[in-house]
């Protein structure tokens, strides 16, 4: 099933992390891996560790145990160069994140030109092109301000990718939207996932996850309770809290 | 009616008023030199502490403590006291060519001294202001902890801070007229000197309205700016 043919190590290799907030254990013995060119989707309520775990993989929260690798290197170590690491990880947040007091074409060049010592124009070159394929070449002088929800999400999606990203992570991407927001967003994840971008998402849209995920992971409480290919998970879950999840989720109407 | 005579004779002379602009004017433009030059290096040197009072990790805890020190001290000391210490002081040393400056320096320095201090507070209360998640927006994209700063939180956190930071210069302009207690020949000082000799009160009035003719329009322009600011942030919950 690899798209690389070797079979051999996980892109993604999350050995037994745990980690805690003062006495609260937010992740406990969490393994995971993931495979070049495939998508993974985190799902589970609110508190059972799918942010932290996102936030865990790019270095934004320290990890406490366990080991992560990434593209083969171990990046839970002190001397590891965390500026270098998150230039090939993407992250997009749910609140957007844009920089407010930049435009549009600036907030997706700024990373390319400071980061990755990109000559202007070639940085704005490039900004324009991921601009134009989310449509919003338009608003490139426009303040985020001025743009709508779903717009700003992808021109936040667009700012990680200009740093060509060999991972994106995506945290709830969708949850701050309006409903008729999200189809925009969520077309724009699926062109990505299409071009055989490495993505881990954490969601709330289960048909979603269930259309694009290569596997889907339950947490809860801070564990990985059950994993596995999305019409098993979605469809005959082993765990009773795995299925009293997804009836809860079903009965809020976020899966057709 | 002959108290209010008096009062009027006393502080509202025309004649000694206009006789006393002159004078009093030329005393203001050192007043206005030192304002301009201390608020030019407060800005800077404010930013500049207020940085380091933010630095992460235990290696900087020094500098933190240094910083800390610097504004608890020249916030609590009444400016008169600093004013001495640099004004008599510093000359006191005879270390040479820092001993042997005019005393308009001496009044730069401790406007600067003090001012800084302040300054310094608005600034961290700025750059505190700025949500971490622009923080971990900017470190998440490969930004070292220098570049976000420099290009995310200073800018965001300059932009909020600009009404208070005008109202602690309004304070600064003000406090020009302390430094005379150093012999700088400024216009509280000539005002002085102007009713000595003349017998009233008027070049005071003088000096005041000078003072005020500057102080105002920075404290409307300060108004303005806040009054937009929530226009903007009305504007922006929608």
């Amino acid at each position: 099933m690899n798209a690389d043919g070797n079979g051999a190590a996980p892109f993604v290799d999350v050995r037994g992390v745990s980690k805690w907030f003062g006495d609260l254990q937010v992740l406990n013995e969490v393994s995971l891996d993931v495979r070049e060119h495939h998508v993974v989707c985190l799902i589970g309520a609110s508190g059972s560790g799918k942010s932290t775990l996102l936030r865990c993989l790019n270095l934004l929260e320290r990890v406490e145990e366990g080991e992560i690798r990434i593209d083969g290197q171990r990046i839970t170590h002190e001397k590891v160069d965390v500026n270098a690491l998150r230039r090939k990880i993407g992250i997009v947040f749910q609140a957007y994140n844009l920089f407010p007091h930049m435009t549009v074409l600036q907030n997706v060049m700024l990373a390319p030109r400071k980061a990755r010592r990109l000559s202007r124009e070639d940085a704005e070159q490039r900004a324009y092109q991921l601009l134009r394929r989310i449509g919003l070449e338009a608003k490139a002088e426009e303040y985020p301000d001025r743009l709508s929800g779903g717009q700003q999400q992808r021109v936040a999606i667009v700012r990680a990718l200009a740093m060509e990203p060999k991972l994106m992570l995506l945290d709830e991407i969708t949850s701050a939207l309006d409903p008729q927001l999200v189809s925009d967003v969520l077309d724009l994840v699926r062109e990505l996932a299409e071009s055989g971008m490495t993505m881990i998402l954490a969601t709330h849209e289960m048909s979603f996850a269930r259309e694009v995920a290569d596997k889907v992971c339950f947490l809860d409480g801070g564990r990985i309770l059950e994993e596995g290919d999305p019409a098993q998970i979605f469809t005959e879950p082993r765990e009773q809290r795995t299925r009293e999840f997804l009836s809860r989720v079903l009965a809020g109407g976020r899966m057709q | 009616m002959h108290a209010l005579h008096q009062v009027v004779h006393a502080f509202f002379n025309p004649h000694s008023f206009t006789l006393a602009i002159p004078d009093v004017w030329a005393g203001f433009q050192v007043n206005l030199k030192m304002m301009v030059i201390a608020e030019a290096l407060v800005l800077v040197f404010a930013l500049g502490i207020a940085i380091v009072r933010g630095l992460p990790g235990r290696g900087a805890k020094p500098f933190r403590v240094l910083a800390i020190a610097y504004t608890d001290f020249f916030r609590g000391t009444p400016i008169i006291i600093v004013a001495f210490f640099v004004g008599f002081g510093i000359p006191g040393l005879q270390l040479g060519y820092i001993s042997s400056r005019s005393p308009v320096t001496y009044g730069v320095i401790t406007l600067t001294l003090v001012y800084t201090a302040y300054v310094t507070e608005v600034y961290r209360a700025g750059i505190e202001s700025v949500h971490a998640s622009q923080r971990a927006a900017a470190r998440s994209l490969g930004l070292s902890y220098w570049q976000s700063m420099r290009y995310v939180i200073i800018p965001q956190a300059v932009r909020r801070v600009i009404p208070p930071l005008l109202n602690d210069f309004v304070g600064l302009q003000k406090d020009t007229a302390i430094v005379y207690v150093i012999g700088v020949a400024e216009a509280a000082s000539l005002a002085q000197q102007f009713s000595t000799t003349n017998g009233d009160f008027a070049s005071y009035l003088v000096a005041a309205v000078f003072f005020i003719l500057i102080t105002i329009p920075l404290a409307r322009f300060t108004d303005y700016l806040v009054a937009q600011r929530e226009h903007l942030e009305r504007a922006q919950a929608f």
